[in-house]
């Protein structure tokens, strides 16, 4: 029905004419490129490393890759050590969070209510507030500069999160698909790994993602839970970098590029999920 | 072992019940406690154990040597006179109002241009909504480090751009402690565009278009019907936007410590940054979770209004 009314609509001059339609492209491109500026002006620093404290020219003379060999050479293991992090945090947060959104929308047992909306709260606490607390509790069981106490404080960053969004799709599951794979002798957790997970892939890729995305992206939980540099994500290491080259920027804005690229290659390669998880996660 | 029955015999399964049903529906129920209980302790010991012992450590001394000798003893409300006192917190509170309030509008107006720009039909459309996401999935400590750059005084490329733009072309972004605080405020803002435009983007798709058609045949102009369909339509997404907008921004600490570091003199100092200060700079942990306190304190007030609009949504 929808597709009947918009055809005779399409021809409007407001959306029709096509003069406004490219006109409104020209304009879309334009609010494109001020928005993506600083990231463009990211990597043409990054490719002048010999400006150093000086002005950076509009356009790159050529391939200077010397900034990003420099940036690989002192940001190379930190930016391994964000990746393992961030697997860490993803592992760690969708193991607890998918079995407890599917129980939160399927079974039927009291104080689900309370713990759903327990999870909505959860989302307030500012990170600082529970690094604060944490330290302490971290020295205690010397958790403080180690590769499980940063992946655990990372996973917290995702699993209220990813619990909202994937119960909010297996509240969809129909109870007779997990009633006929229980009938047919599958127990409670075998149902749940092949029937349940299976068909919530989409969300259960969608949480993965922004909980990787935030655990790679964490600053806070680097900054005050290591005090050595046992343990150093690529965000400490180039705000640390920062400190210590200031005349460098050529090889800081390096480091930079390389920590934006997985955001980058997420957002090209799987834009319907993160589309998919900014509205799902915030309104459902 | 019920797999074990069930294979021996699954014909006889349905009818052959056992003894106590009481004690098979205890069984299953705890099974299934079994799925939630990770989330819940992992919960109450990352989220509820912070809140609650953020708030005793406010009533007690911690110095530097407290991690050598484990002694931090109850000082009564010695480190929330200490934090009331100090005329630093006065300035924070009000930096983090300003800042929040700063960052929701921009961050918000420009947000709902972008996403009432982009309800139109015009080619590449769809590429260019994607793109503009990307500031907002990059570090935001990556974002600070970039910014700090372009907004530098003497090579900046902000300024060398205004400057053969004859607007004048030196000003002090991020060094002078009248202007750092808009600046971070307006990379903030630059942070926060995409977030807003895709969910209110989101939003305006549910908006039935007949109304639109139904205003457009009453003879309604263009701002007519933004302002009596399009906004009352998009309420409850509206709230939420502001909401979680409000919640990202009050606490904000990475940004500020990439661009300005809290300075110059203080002048874009938060309660975040506070709160980072006092614990991990100067080590004075009780003093920082009184801050965090009053921030969760902050938090919770704007809570109860995204619990009310979340619960106004599921109706």
């Amino acid at each position: 029905m929808a597709s009947t009314v918009r055809t005779p609509a399409a021809p409007t001059p407001t959306t029709g004419r096509p003069k406004r339609r490219w006109g409104a492209m020209l304009f879309g491109v334009l609010v494109l490129c001020v928005m993506l500026f600083p990231l463009y002006w990211m990597v043409n620093t990054a490719l002048q490393p010999e400006s150093g404290l000086l002005e950076v020219d509009p356009v790159p003379h050529g391939l200077d890759l010397s900034g990003f060999r420099s940036a690989l050479t002192d940001q190379g293991g930190n930016l391994l050590t964000s990746l393992a992090v961030a697997l860490g945090a993803v592992v760690i947060c969708l193991a607890i969070s998918a079995p407890a959104a599917y129980g939160l929308a399927q079974f039927k047992l009291r104080g689900t209510r309370t713990i759903v909306f327990g999870t909505l709260i959860t989302q307030m606490v500012p990170g600082i507030v529970i690094a604060n607390a944490l330290y302490s509790a971290y020295v205690d069981l010397g958790l403080v500069n180690s590769y499980a106490g940063l992946m655990l404080a990372d996973a917290s960053l995702g699993i209220p999160f990813a619990i909202v969004l994937m119960r909010s799709f297996m509240v969809a599951i129909p109870r007779e698909v997990i009633e006929a794979a229980e009938v047919d002798g599958a127990g409670r957790f075998r149902t749940f790994v092949r029937v349940v997970l299976p068909m919530s892939r989409n969300s259960l890729i969608t949480a993965g993602l922004f909980s990787f995305l935030y655990a790679w992206s964490d600053f806070m939980f680097a900054l005050t839970l290591n005090t050595t540099d046992d343990v150093k994500p690529i965000t400490l290491g180039i705000y640390q970098y920062i400190g210590a080259h200031v005349g460098d920027w050529g090889s800081v804005m390096a480091a930079s590029v390389l920590s934006a690229v997985p955001a980058a290659v997420l957002l090209v390669l799987s834009q319907k999920y993160i589309a998919a998880g900014i509205t799902g996660g915030s309104v459902k | 072992m019920s797999t074990t029955t069930a294979a021996a015999a699954p014909l006889t399964k349905k009818t052959a019940k056992p003894p106590n049903p009481a004690r098979v529906r205890r069984r299953r129920r705890l099974a299934q406690w079994g799925f939630i209980a990770p989330a819940v302790v992992f919960m109450a010991l990352f989220f509820g154990y912070p809140l609650v012992r953020n708030i005793v450590m406010s009533f007690q001394d911690y110095s530097p040597s407290t991690f050598f000798t484990g002694e931090s003893p109850f000082n009564g409300t010695d480190n929330w006179s200490k934090v009331f006192n100090d005329e630093l917190f006065g300035k924070a509170l009000w930096h983090t109002i300003l800042f929040t309030i700063g960052s929701l509008i921009g961050q918000f107006c420009i947000g709902l241009g972008l996403a009432v720009f982009f309800t139109r039909r015009f080619p590449l459309n769809g590429v260019l909504r994607s793109l503009i996401l990307l500031p907002w999935l990059v570090p935001m400590v990556v974002s600070g480090v970039v910014w700090r750059r372009i907004l530098d005084q003497d090579t900046g490329v902000l300024n060398s751009f205004l400057g053969t733009l004859g607007l004048g072309g030196d000003t002090p972004w991020l060094t002078s402690t009248n202007m750092a605080l808009i600046s971070v405020i307006l990379v903030n803002v630059w942070i926060g565009i995409p977030f807003n435009m895709v969910i209110l983007y989101g939003g305006l798709q549910e908006v039935p278009k007949e109304l639109y058609e139904a205003a457009s045949l009453d003879g309604a102009s263009a701002w007519r019907s933004f302002r009596s369909i399009t906004l009352p339509m998009l309420r409850p997404v509206i709230t939420v936007v502001l909401v979680l907008g409000f919640m990202s921004t009050v606490k904000i600490l990475d940004l500020i410590l990439a661009l300005t570091d809290g300075g110059p003199a203080d002048s874009t100092q938060t309660l975040g940054t506070l709160t980072y200060q006092n614990s991990f700079v100067q080590l004075d942990f009780g003093a920082g979770a009184v801050v965090g306190n009053i921030l969760i304190l902050i938090s919770a007030v704007f809570a109860v209004f995204y619990l009310r609009a979340n619960r106004n949504e599921g109706k």
